[in-house]
């Protein structure tokens, strides 16, 4: 396979131009980013950049640019394999460091979100690397006086067979870097990989095993002060300017003030996602010490008016409205389970379902609901912020770094090229981290008090503070004739303040007469995108309920699918169906052979379920037994089409806890609202999955094929949801249709 | 304020601070400690957990004033070498994925071992419950407490 050389000249240019300083810099950004590598390797005394994503020691050893934010997604460790797979070198030389934000060298973007990371670097990172490979070549050719092509690579050597010659990648390192950076080369082919597809541990994983300082929280500069934030106790209120004197004048504090972060939203982007746009900065010397002033104020506030602003999201400028009031969850219930027809829109129709319904022999009518959900990454929201001389530095965990850096630019009023974003280890981010309205207030915070600050959100501030995963419900309804064969089906879809629709997927091409519709509530509580947004909740409903329509039509609910992927592949209805049918199937059949599906357990009851997001395809069934009134979830079997994986054992953890995570947010978890105040703010009252509760194992399977990489980081959560509601009414008898499932101290049976 | 002499990790360290302070912000703003997390302030999550003498303890509750003579271990001096059998057991299943609670579960774990050598599956799992994994690496963090008691 040959491609076109993606990078163009300007974006390969040497080094010295291009990140020279920032690369430095950020080798020693933070205690704790020292080389990756065994401790005991011996470092290089010249190194030499061939381009932004790595450089080559004299003596051998690589440093390869992890080019994207890692939020736990491990591809500090797996977007750097690509490239040491086409460099031909050996794994246990490779340095990996956090790349600066660069977006004109790092392309297409430096963005932790969308599972896209290995998918949309998957040309460009390895081209970097065979690119530094031809260029050795070229040199040792060079030297030795031989044709290039004659010239072979394997673990960081150059071998010339004919004439016995051979060295290491550092002798010609230097050479290497100074020649002409080739305009096409060849990639490998799937076959010869002898790194992509075999597993690496986390380049980090010993520093977090010891306590290294790898997180924003952990990052400390000279003479920095602590700042914290008060935003209002309820959705619908903003914060009135009241006297801080008191709070001024407590131990340790060296200013309270009150910032507006977004007072203009001309420029408001789709990551500038805020509650509370009016805050108190309380500063100080130590944290607790800020704790304890902020604990003092009483805020006044005022109530929010009715508003509308225009977003920026991607270029197309959208109308976000915001409606006034303190809202309840009770409420929310009632006006989703009462949609009036004038509210409801419709995305797709193939054929008549409207006639379809009519003579259906029988008409299956489901609704499901799933709550508001905290993302509660486990580090708080936080960031480091340095503003002084008309510029600013910024450091901590954040998702959109190349997004955030034009908000704090464009908040403060200092050019772009004045303002540097540094990226940290993310402590889980799940979605959250891609709103960044915590760097502008680090940034006027900094601003205001002409010091280095770092902002931390306590547990509550972070709970509290909005940006959720939205409120979702959806009725179902499939008709079959009196043959029980699916005549037709209708999905309609809504949310507070958006829906989960998925129009163009699956059944969507499998059923004659189709109909899917949507409808929206708006609301002041403040939402965003949350791990596999919209499927981490239509999935689990969609497959629920298909269920329900297999068992009415007397079928195994793997055939029932199978069937339906049989007709979207031969007579496919509709035109922009965006899932492989094929594909989709592939991974039910796997499934099917690894759990034994045809096998009866005693005591174990089974639910499968398949869902297709981010490009690609997983299949869970679910073991579970009934223990002490609980659901145990004995075993999980898994199976995925994620095209090659990049690094399998990895990508099982991912996918492992993308399965506890959504298995633990389905069973356990919402934030609920009494007139507009969260009722929860803590993990006292927020039910997060725990250890025990866990599946007691997982299998999980990839289906091998040599397809490019999609995504890993999301695609295995939703699903699993729908697989466990299916197993759980198995072993009870009962259809589970709104979430959170269980109730705390309520047995299952009730 | 008011000055406190702690034992952490075998070495003295002399601090002032407020005799509320938790000993979690002590370790990780006054003595530059920050292997030790925040997650919750309320001991609910774990991500603070240290020993105090052998017994796993919430470093965000307890005021710096009650600690008196007990020893202090934290993460940073669980091992010399961050070759503790469960350090190594938690590098070798390649638990961490953000690896923000990590340190907190294995502190507990490690504290866990110490009472309990050969645990069931069943105790693995209930003396970690007390440990919030955002990321869902339960299965492996269990995986990784086995190995690490049986070597």
């Amino acid at each position: 396979m040959s491609t076109n050389n993606s990078l163009n000249r300007r974006k390969f240019i040497k080094v010295s131009a291009l990140t020279g300083g920032g690369m430095l810099l950020s080798f020693n950004l933070l205690t704790g980013c020292k080389p990756s590598v065994s401790e005991a390797a011996e470092l290089p005394k010249e190194w030499f950049q061939f381009n932004g994503y790595l450089k080559i020691g004299d003596n051998g050893l690589i440093t390869l640019m992890s080019p994207n934010p890692e939020i736990g997604q491990n591809v500090k460790t797996s977007m750097p394999m690509m490239v040491a797979e086409e460099l031909d070198v050996n794994w246990k030389k490779v340095i990996v460091e956090q790349a600066p934000l660069n977006t004109d060298l790092y392309k297409p973007m430096q963005l932790a979100g969308g599972s896209n990371s290995i998918s949309a670097s998957w040309q460009t990172m390895r081209t970097a690397g065979a690119t530094a490979r031809e260029m050795l070549k070229q040199a040792a050719a060079n030297e030795w006086k031989v044709p290039v092509s004659e010239i072979e690579t394997i673990d960081g050597k150059l071998i010339h067979k004919a004439s016995g010659k051979s060295a290491d990648y550092g002798e010609f390192a230097s050479a290497a870097s100074k020649l002409t950076v080739p305009e096409k080369v060849a990639l490998k082919k799937p076959k010869d990989f002898k790194i992509i597809g075999t597993s690496r541990k986390n380049v980090d994983g010993q520093k977090i095993a010891t306590g290294k300082p790898l997180f924003g929280l952990d990052y400390k500069e000279e003479g920095m002060l602590i700042a914290m934030i008060v935003h209002p106790p309820a959705f619908g209120l903003q914060l009135k300017e009241s006297d801080v004197s008191a709070i001024k004048s407590m131990p340790g504090i060296a200013d309270a003030f009150f910032i507006d972060v977004y007072p203009d939203s001309k420029n408001k982007q789709w990551c500038d996602v805020a509650a509370f746009t009016k805050l108190l900065a309380v500063v100080g010397k130590s944290t607790w010490q800020v704790m304890q002033a902020k604990k003092t104020f009483k805020p006044e506030t005022e109530p929010i008016k009715a508003s509308s602003e225009k977003v920026n999201v991607f270029g197309t400028v959208t109308e976000v409205i915001t409606p006034a009031g303190f809202e309840n969850t009770t409420t929310h219930k009632q006006q989703m389970a009462s949609i009036s027809p004038k509210q409801v829109k419709t995305v797709r129709k193939d054929g008549d379902p409207e006639a379809a319904f009519k003579k259906a022999s029988v008409i299956i009518e489901r609704s499901y609901s799933c709550p508001f959900l905290a993302h509660n990454a486990m580090e708080p929201m936080n960031f480091f912020a340095n503003v002084k001389d008309g510029q600013a530095t910024l450091v901590g965990p954040v998702q959109t770094p190349s997004f955030m850096e034009k908000s704090v630019s464009d908040r403060l009023g200092i050019p772009l090229d004045k303002v540097e974003v540094k990226m940290t280890r993310m402590g889980g981010g799940f979605g959250r981290r891609l709103y960044g309205h915590f760097l502008v207030e680090a940034a006027l915070i900094s601003q205001k008090m002409k010091a280095p600050v770092k902002l931390i959100y306590t547990r509550e501030d972070d709970m509290t503070n909005g940006v959720y995963r939205p409120a979702y419900y959806a009725t179902y309804r499939a008709a079959l004739d009196e043959n029980k064969n699916l005549i037709a089906f209708h999905v309609k879809a809504g949310g507070i303040p958006e829906n989960a629709l998925m129009a163009n997927r699956y059944p969507a091409g499998a059923v004659e007469n189709y109909l899917a519709e949507e409808w929206a509530i708006p609301t002041n509580i403040s939402v965003g995108a949350f791990r596999a947004p919209g499927s981490n909740f239509i999935a689990g409903a969609e497959q629920s309920f298909l269920d329900e329509v297999a068992e009415a039509m007397g079928k195994d609910p793997i055939e029932m699918r199978l069937e339906l992927f049989e007709k979207a592949k031969s007579n496919p209805v509709g035109k922009n169906n965006d899932y492989n049918a094929d594909r989709y199937a592939g991974v039910l059949k796997l499934v099917k052979e690894k759990s034994e599906w045809s096998k009866t357990q005693p005591g174990i009851s089974r639910g499968v379920a398949a869902y297709f997001c981010h490009d690609s395809y997983v299949a869970h069934v679910f073991d579970i037994s009934i223990k002490n009134n609980k659901p145990v979830i004995e075993k999980v079997t898994t199976a995925v089409d994620c095209g090659i994986v990049v690094n399998p054992d990895a990508a099982t953890n991912l996918s492992e806890g993308a399965v506890t995570d959504a298995v633990g947010h389905a069973m356990f978890s919402g934030m609920t609202f009494t007139n507009g105040v969260p009722d929860q703010s803590n993990f006292d009252k927020y039910r997060m999955i725990r250890n025990s509760e866990a599946p007691k194992k997982i299998e999980t399977h990839f289906v091998k094929n040599e397809i490019d990489p999609t995504g890993m980081g999301e695609p295995s959560g939703p699903p699993a949801i729908g697989a466990l509601a299916n197993a759980l009414y198995k072993a009870t008898g009962k259809r589970y249709y709104v979430q959170p499932f269980m109730i705390e101290n309520q047995p299952i049976h009730s | 304020m008011a000055t406190y002499n702690l034992k952490i990790n075998g070495k003295m360290h002399e601090t002032d601070a407020d005799p509320s302070t938790p000993l979690l912000w002590v370790l990780r703003e006054h003595l530059d400690m920050v292997g030790t997390k925040f997650g919750c302030g309320l001991a609910q999550c774990g991500a603070c957990t240290v020993h105090l003498d052998d017994v796993a303890t919430r470093s965000c509750v307890l005021p710096v004033s009650q600690v008196g003579n007990h020893e202090i271990t934290t993460i940073e001096g669980l091992s010399e070498k961050g070759d503790h059998p469960v350090q190594k057991a938690w590098v070798e299943h390649d638990v961490a994925q953000c690896g923000y609670c990590q340190a907190g579960q294995i502190m507990t774990a490690a504290a866990f071992l110490k009472k309990n050598p050969n645990p069931s599956d069943e105790d693995i799992a209930a003396a970690m419950d007390g440990n919030i994994c955002r990321c869902g690496t339960y299965l492996r963090i269990r995986a990784a407490v086995k190995s690490a008691a049986k070597s």
